[in-house]
């Protein structure tokens, strides 16, 4: 199985065996990971050797489940009551004189809330990381609050999260669930679970799933009416909870967890960009966050800057590399993340300016920030930055192609020396930052997202830019053509479009066909124009964290873009026009 | 009547023992409102305690009355008219970052100080106030050279993108980095509109008129008036760094004089202030 050098043990408890499986050093804090339905302890064989370097791991079939023997009758067996005693009874077999932190997943989640929310169990649990299964007490109330008070947005939370559970009405009919897993139902589910989550299989879900399924449908059966019609009001969490909340769940609304602050004294919530089997498609970003959260809990770190920013629930602890992030957008970029709690890579080309962006992340939220130094358009060199994070610093998460260089003045004074250099920083960079890092994103398969900079001028002709733009057009078609091949693959492509923004762009920018001085001038000119418009990069670098968290595919970011962006779709004859005029330089 | 200070000013003159008096005073409330800040007080309480305090000792006119600014008022967020300088009940909070601005008017001198800190620790802040010693330098440095105003002012901008900040004084009035300030006279009652005190911006008007009809401002900007070499006189001089929701700055009197020896043509008037004691620290 695909559990290895667990080390297995049967604890006897309730009338049923349970089958419990340990990895790592029982000497460390220890970590139960419970599973969902319809699953077995193997739907964490992607996390449980991960976390097994610092934790003690244990997994254990729920009973009725996996190599766990089933309660006889089968009705009444799996009240939450029991699941707590056989909770119990395996925390103080494999942990019996320190509290544990659980984890749990789905129906594990909802069991672990009760877990975590019952009188018996004060003192047994260390901290609780909760996904895709709210506790059925809350769940109640959070229903009958809206029934009680509906208003519009209400009763539509209520009907949406009606529609997505289906499933659970269906699994109160008598027998016919149980024929269809154990038929053709239970035949097809790995092939419907990889179509619909775009899972790997690698040996799950296991041989004993139509079983699983068919015993598992109890659990609903014996709980879910008598809680949901009389929740508990005392469902308090008597430990710390982290929410991790996947977006793309099919089966469960995020305005589920809404109150939840008012049930759980300490919580964390974190959000994820993925659908609803994460222990099976997103392990890497679990064990992060597991760790860190079971980590802070032991108070074995010491107490850093906490990311106050936008966004933290989603971007905490994932590591982010930015482009050009010496000044300007790349920089207010790399800020903005460092803010929302993220790792940062700067890179530039500017070895002084980055590691200073670097610096100042880590003054502001980031729990770690590197500067590295490269040329973009040097493919030797990025290739090496790409080598060089990913076995220092892991597979980024998120990536920003950000670094670009100006370039104006009239096609014929453009020289092929001009437009090399242009489309060597301007394309090229985004094409190895793509190619190197997006390669590696999607050869882990675990999703991810990649911004690149293109510019308003991507869309709106200009004779002032003519090499400029056409950089900027390539980069917005590379984009798009991205997006569609790695959306199957959970990997987001945005492309963005600022405008007219503050940056230093311009009093960089090469003006072709003039001497040094008049390009001086007009270097100074156009940064006054930039600067009288004086639209802030931090604006563009929050319309990018908003982009990667909707997953947007096309951002235009000043009002002067969206206009142009508009026009260009439905009047372009007049952004031909436009195109036309002498620029005010 | 406002007495200009021209030419030939020396470090030891009665005239600058004025000056530098009034503002060690000021940087004395500062520091003494600072030790009994705690979380709860409001911006527009910071601000009376500085004016009792000063009041107490004396200090009848103002430049300016004092302000205090918490948080991220501190880097004049989403700032946009004047009136949003002003005291607000914004409350202190752990580690918030603060700064307490006066300009009192003591026996005819005047200051104008800004004074950065934190209830707490907070490292940003801290950053930002360690990188403002090279502001200090350069102001200096090129002050010395007679640079135009609006070139130096050019120059602090770009030292601080460099060091990746904003600059927050462009958001003061007529985004100005320094002003000039001159004897006040004292009068019994002394009136103030909109914070400042009428007998020093009559100061200031007339230093304008002056300047207007000689080709030089009053008001150190980023725009063409200030386009003219340091004029001799006293100058508060106020960089004002900003970085997200936090913001930092001092400010302190800047001595202009028409001595054609470098060092005596422009000094600080005081070195002995907190923020150069900081540093001196660090070091």
């Amino acid at each position: 199985m695909t559990l290895e050098n667990a080390r297995e043990r049967r604890v006897r408890t309730g009338g049923v065996e349970l089958c419990v499986a340990e990895l790592g050093d029982p000497g460390q804090p220890t970590v139960i990971l419970v599973h969902g339905y319809p699953d077995s302890k193997e739907v964490w064989s992607e996390v449980a050797p991960r976390l097994a370097d610092r934790f003690h791991v244990v997994l254990y079939d729920v009973r009725g489940h996996g190599r766990s023997t089933a309660p006889k009758p089968l009705r009444g067996g799996f009240t939450l009551e029991k699941l707590t005693d056989d909770f119990l009874a395996v925390a103080d077999a494999v942990s019996p004189d320190r509290p544990v932190h659980l984890v749990g997943h789905d129906w594990g989640s909802v069991q672990s809330w009760e877990f975590a929310t019952v009188k018996r169990t004060e003192g047994r649990i260390a901290s609780f990381t909760s996904m895709s299964g709210p506790s059925l007490d809350h769940f109640g109330h959070w229903i009958s609050n809206r029934i009680k008070r509906p208003t519009p947005r209400r009763v539509g939370q209520l009907l949406g999260q009606g529609a997505k559970s289906w499933y659970v009405y269906a699994l109160h009919t008598p027998v016919l669930p149980e024929l269809a897993w154990r038929g053709p139902l239970g035949k097809t589910w790995p092939r419907i679970l990889e179509r619909l989550e775009k899972i790997p299989g690698a040996g799950y879900p296991t041989s004993s799933l139509p079983t699983d399924a068919a015993h598992g449908a109890w659990l609903y059966r014996d709980n879910v009416r008598t809680r949901l019609r009389r929740p508990r009001t005392d469902a308090y969490a008597h430990a710390p909870v982290q929410l991790i909340t996947p977006l793309g769940d099919a089966f469960l609304s995020e305005r589920l967890y809404d109150e939840l602050e008012l049930w759980v004294p300490q919580l964390t919530r974190r959000t994820l960009a993925a659908k609803h089997w994460i222990p099976r498609s997103r392990p890497d970003q679990l064990v992060a966050w597991i760790t860190e959260f079971v980590t802070s809990v032991e108070g074995g770190r010491p107490e850093g800057v906490t990311a106050t920013g936008k966004y933290a629930d989603r971007f905490g602890g994932q590591l982010v590399l930015v482009t050009g992030a010496g000044s300007g957008i790349g920089r207010a970029t790399a800020y903005a993340f460092a803010e929302a709690g993220a790792r940062v890579v700067a890179v530039d080309r500017d070895a002084e300016a980055a590691s200073r962006t670097a610096e100042m992340s880590r003054l502001i939220g980031a729990p770690a920030a590197w500067a590295e130094t490269v040329d973009v358009s040097d493919e030797q060199a990025m290739e090496k930055l790409a080598e060089k994070v990913a076995t220092e610093y892991g597979v980024v998460d998120v990536l920003v192609n950000n670094a670009g260089i100006g370039l104006s003045g009239s096609f014929f004074d453009t020289t092929p020396e001009d437009w090399k250099k242009v489309l060597d920083v301007n394309l090229w960079g985004v094409i190895h930052g793509c190619r190197l890092f997006g390669k590696q994103m999607a050869e882990r398969g675990q999703g991810g997202h990649i911004v690149n900079t293109a510019s308003a001028a991507a869309y709106q002709p200009s004779k002032a830019l003519p090499a400029y733009s056409t950089s900027k057009a390539a980069v917005l078609m590379l984009s798009e053509c991205l997006r569609a091949e790695l959306a199957g693959q959970g990997i987001g492509v945005t492309a963005i479009c600022p405008g007219l923004v503050n940056t230093n762009i311009t009093s960089t920018a090469h003006f072709a066909g003039v001497d040094a001085e008049e390009e001086k001038r007009r270097q100074k000119k156009s940064a006054r124009l930039y600067g009288l418009r004086n639209y802030p990069p931090e604006k563009v670098a929050d319309a990018i964290l908003r982009a990667v968290v909707r997953g947007e595919a096309v951002v235009p970011v000043t009002p002067e873009a969206r206009g142009a962006y508009l026009m260009s779709r439905f009047t372009p004859r007049a952004l031909r026009r436009i195109a036309r005029l002498e620029p005010p330089l | 009547m406002t007495t200009a200070v021209t030419g030939g000013l020396r470090a030891d003159s009665a005239e600058l023992r004025g000056f530098r008096q009034v503002q060690r005073l000021a940087y004395e409330c500062a520091e003494a409102v600072a030790a009994r800040l705690e979380p709860g007080i409001t911006e527009r309480e910071a601000a009376r305690m500085q004016r009792e305090w000063l009041r107490e000792r004396g200090v009848r006119d103002w430049f300016h009355l004092p302000f205090a600014w918490f948080g991220d008022r501190t880097a004049f967020v989403n700032f946009r008219i004047p009136l949003q300088f002003f005291p607000t009940n914004r409350r202190l909070e752990p580690g918030m970052p603060f700064i307490l601005d006066m300009a009192p008017v003591y026996d005819g001198y005047t200051a104008d100080i800004g004074y950065s800190g934190s209830l707490g620790i907070n490292p940003v802040q801290d950053k930002l106030m360690a990188d403002l010693e090279a502001h200090r330098e350069l102001i200096l440095r090129e002050v010395r050279e007679r640079r135009p105003l609006r070139e130096i002012y050019e120059d602090v901008d770009r030292l601080m993108v460099r060091q990746g900040y904003a600059n927050r004084h462009r958001a003061y009035p007529f985004g100005v980095i320094a002003h000039k300030v001159d004897r006040v006279e004292q009068r019994r009652w002394s009136a103030h509109v909109f914070g400042f005190g009428t007998q020093s911006l009559k100061g200031l008007a007339s230093d304008a008129l002056h300047g207007h009809r000689e080709g030089w401002s009053p008001l150190w900007s980023p725009y063409r008036f200030s386009d003219h070499p340091p004029q001799p006189g006293l100058w508060a001089v106020e960089p004002h760094l900003g970085f997200r929701g936090t913001g930092a700055k001092f400010e302190e009197i800047l001595v202009v004089t028409d001595s054609g020896d470098p060092e005596e043509s422009a000094f600080w008037l005081d070195d002995d202030l907190p923020h150069v004691r900081r540093w001196a620290e660090e070091r």
